[in-house]
């Protein structure tokens, strides 16, 4: 077994910590490894390439931006605040748990594509939240706006992850499907999926209990101080 | 039939529009870089079929268009949009004038994404069909974004040259973020290439006690979280570590559960995923997105979260799973 290549991993945490350009630590860890199993540098600018052109999915999100772009243009973002404003009974934690749950349900039936933090959390979803922010603390600073929006793209996070694989038909059930197969072990995809129900439940109530602490902590900054 | 290199070329236009506006503004950086994507992109295919027909020239070109995109994203030549587009006022009159209009195209694409998708199997007539056998999502969310955006343009009354504007701006905002999930793609591609996967697992299965079943359950879910945290995916670490830890220990030896064991096993390789800068598009690129000073913000946000869920997850396995 060589560990030599483990290095590449090393140079990613390094790396991070350094807080160096994320671009130039992923190709610099690449080449770590490659140099450290022995591959010539033709092959490594091969491989590397060849990953890159095979994995364009993620960068689909530009479609999305000419759309994106024209409505924030048009005040999307600034209507979307006005809207929950008025809204007497909406609060930060009704909204994202709400969302949340909406994430869970439409991913168990497939519906991933609802959603995303390009699609909905930066034009509707953040904008909504630090309205409903500002009703529990009016003179929200600028710390907590931003914490308030953090929040609300890893509620869309949690949301997604633990919804999806309840759906049989999804990556990930099929990925497991396919492994234990190779291994001799046949399943069923439901089978699978349904051990994923309580995870699902858990991620929610964990989730939501803190998005009420958060709510809970904002009122607290909002009281004058005795 | 709207091809998966269809939507592609339409990837290859928005990201060329921005490197021929950003031309014009002579913001050259962004204007090399987002010309380099727009290449590989429309480029991408010819690329692969090179690859495979046994010409390495191209795939090895590609590899040092990334190596140029990424000396341009750390040298800080890439010049960010500043936040927002200035005019508040013209934007608050519209949105008074527009009122709830405005979300029926942000609300389009989800929704025409799914309802194509939905309906691909009957879209078809004879041999020819709307969207390709078995991967219909990729174009579905094409076409769903192309009505959105038509309607977009209807309703705000805007020419399509202001949607690509709008697009390039954004774009310039999100600057290498937006490139960063397929890079570390690519590094995961590198990695498994090299034996980094191999290698942890052998390590990870040197260091426990075989005989105890809970110190396997505790081994496999944190060996799952430490490689997500690693590779930035769940996918990549479940064969590793399954192969490596649950199966043979956990399945074979002790017994488990399969299902159980797969089921969570990838759940908890998820609340990795909410811990690691590698894991791009879920965590520093809606940082950038939202506008956040600290990149690492949303990982902060979801940390706890995930702890506690990895927590919940390996109980659960450890008591299911050897019911």
């Amino acid at each position: 077994m060589n560990y030599w290549p483990l290095l590449g991993v090393a140079a990613v945490v390094a790396g991070f910590a350094a807080r160096l350009n994320p671009m130039l630590v992923v190709v610099a860890a690449g080449f770590v490894s490659g140099f450290a199993a022995g591959l010539p540098l033709a092959d490594q600018l091969a491989l590397l390439g060849k990953s890159f052109v095979a994995t364009r999915a993620p960068l689909l999100i530009v479609l999305t931006l000419p759309v994106v772009g024209l409505l924030e243009h048009a005040g999307l973002r600034e209507h979307a605040q006005r809207w929950i404003a008025g809204l007497y009974y909406m609060s930060l934690s009704l909204l994202l748990i709400c969302y949340m749950a909406l994430r869970q349900i439409l991913g168990a039936l497939g519906l991933t594509s609802i959603g995303g933090h390009a699609q909905t959390v930066r034009p509707l979803i953040a904008p909504m939240a630090e309205a409903a922010a500002r009703k529990t603390a009016p003179g929200l600073d600028e710390l907590q706006r931003e914490r308030v929006r953090a929040l609300a793209a890893a509620t869309d996070n949690v949301g997604l992850f633990f919804g999806e694989d309840i759906f049989i038909a999804v990556g990930a059930v099929l990925l497991i499907q396919t492994f234990y197969t190779a291994n001799g072990i046949h399943l069923e995809p439901l089978s699978i999926a349904l051990w994923a129900i309580p995870t699902a439940i858990a991620a929610f109530l964990i989730h939501a209990l803190r998005i009420v602490v958060f709510q809970y902590g904002l009122k607290r900054s909002a009281e004058p101080r005795a | 039939m709207i091809a998966l290199s269809y939507v592609w070329w339409l990837a290859a236009l928005v990201l060329g529009a921005a490197a021929v506006i950003d031309l014009r503004a002579r913001r050259w950086a962004n204007a090399l870089f987002w010309a380099l994507i727009a290449i590989v992109f429309a480029a991408g295919d010819a690329i692969l079929a090179a690859d495979k027909a046994g010409n390495r020239l191209p795939t090895q070109l590609a590899g040092a268009a990334v190596v140029l995109m990424a000396l341009l994203a750390g040298s800080g030549l890439l010049k960010r949009a500043p936040a927002g587009d200035g005019d508040v006022a013209a934007r608050t009159a519209s949105a008074q004038r527009l009122g709830h209009q405005l979300f029926v195209p942000a609300l389009m694409i989800p929704l025409v994404t799914t309802v194509l998708f939905l309906a691909a199997p009957y879209l078809v007539a004879g041999d020819w069909r709307l969207f390709p056998a078995g991967n219909a999502t990729v174009p579905a969310l094409a076409l769903g974004c192309c009505i959105a955006v038509a309607f977009a343009l209807s309703i705000t009354r805007s020419r399509p040259a202001q949607a690509l504007r709008e697009s390039s701006r954004l774009l310039d905002q999100l600057g290498w973020a937006v490139v960063l999930p397929m890079l570390l793609a690519a590094l995961g591609g590198v990695f498994e290439a090299t034996g980094v996967g191999n290698a942890v697992a052998a390590l990870i299965g040197q260091l426990i006690a075989t005989d105890s079943r809970l110190a396997c359950t505790i081994a496999y879910g944190v060996g799952m979280i430490v490689f997500t945290v690693i590779m930035g995916n769940g996918f990549a670490a479940f064969p590793v570590m399954t192969g490596g830890i649950g199966l043979p220990l956990l399945i074979r030896q002790h017994g488990a559960d399969p299902a159980v064991v797969g089921a969570l096993g990838m759940l908890t390789g998820y609340c990795g995923t909410l811990l690691t800068p590698m894991a791009a598009n879920f965590n520093i690129v809606p940082a950038v997105l939202l506008e956040l000073r600290d990149p690492y913000g949303v990982i902060r946000s979801q940390a706890l979260t995930a702890l506690l869920l990895a927590a919940t997850n390996i109980t659960l396995m450890y008591f299911l799973a050897f019911r």
